[in-house]
């Protein structure tokens, strides 16, 4: 099967906006039959995805957009978030696990992302996201 | 404390408050913002020092949430106080370790294991 697009919408940055089009990708999600598997990992990917392009790359100015679009084939599901920030240098976010960092109640996002899917991916500037992560579907 | 506490079930035992998370999803902004209101009233407003966060029902938590927990930690320590957490499931505890908060939270496998930390 090849990728097909099941999702894509571009809205303001807004909290309480992202929380439902969490909720409807979800939606989508669960009428395909992701198994409970990997739903809890996709659902943390997608919250931290948009609340970094929400927070930290749109500054949380209602005038600028936020992207994203959910791709997927027999068995991969791939989400792209682009944020129209100014972008960011991965290479510059602070370890959270080094013991300095440790007590800082930011910067821990991306490291969960990482985490919990098989691929995590930046432009260039650093204003798009793209994760993929291999799931199970019930069928 | 019932009624400025809400997103908790809160009961006491030894002297020790055994705060339950209600929400099993700990995700979204607003969710988030209300239960660090809540769990820093439980510190700064009823002045408890001995606190065991109970996770049983928490599904799912994102870094935001870390952040109050890191914060909840700060001011008990702050106020010479004691913070525990316990019966955090398989996929959370993933969590506290990938991000090495397993060295800055005591957390226990149940609130019984809780309680004798303090």
């Amino acid at each position: 099967m090849s990728e097909l697009m099941i999702y894509n919408q571009t809205f303001a940055s807004d909290l309480h906006v992202s929380a439902d089009i969490q909720k409807e990708i979800q939606e989508l999600w669960l009428a395909r039959g992701m198994s409970d598997m990997d739903l809890p990992d996709m659902q943390l990917a997608l919250e931290e995805g948009l609340a970094n392009a929400i927070k930290h790359g749109n500054k949380m100015d209602p005038n600028k957009q936020v992207t994203v679009e959910c791709f997927m084939n027999e068995d991969v599901v791939r989400v792209v978030i682009k944020d129209e920030g100014n972008g960011f240098d991965l290479n510059e976010v602070p370890d959270p696990t080094l013991p300095e960092n440790l007590d800082k109640p930011s910067g821990r996002g991306v490291m969960l992302m990482k985490a919990f899917m098989d691929d995590v991916l930046y432009n260039d500037i650093g204003n798009q996201l793209t994760f993929i992560k291999r799931c199970t579907f019930d069928s | 404390m019932a009624s400025d506490v809400t997103r908790f079930n809160i009961q006491t035992i030894d002297g020790v408050t055994i705060a339950k998370f209600i929400d099993n999803r700990i995700l979204d902004e607003a969710t988030i913002q209300v239960i660090g209101e809540q769990m820093y009233r439980l510190v700064d407003d009823h002045g408890l020092r001995k606190v065991v966060l109970d996770f049983e029902a928490v599904e799912h938590l994102s870094s935001a949430a870390l952040g109050k927990l890191i914060n909840m930690k700060k001011k008990m320590d702050a106020a010479g106080g004691q913070l525990g957490m316990c019966s955090l499931r398989p996929e959370l505890l993933k969590i506290f370790k990938v991000t090495k908060l397993t060295k800055v939270f005591n957390i226990s496998a149940s609130v019984e294991k809780a309680l004798k930390g303090f």
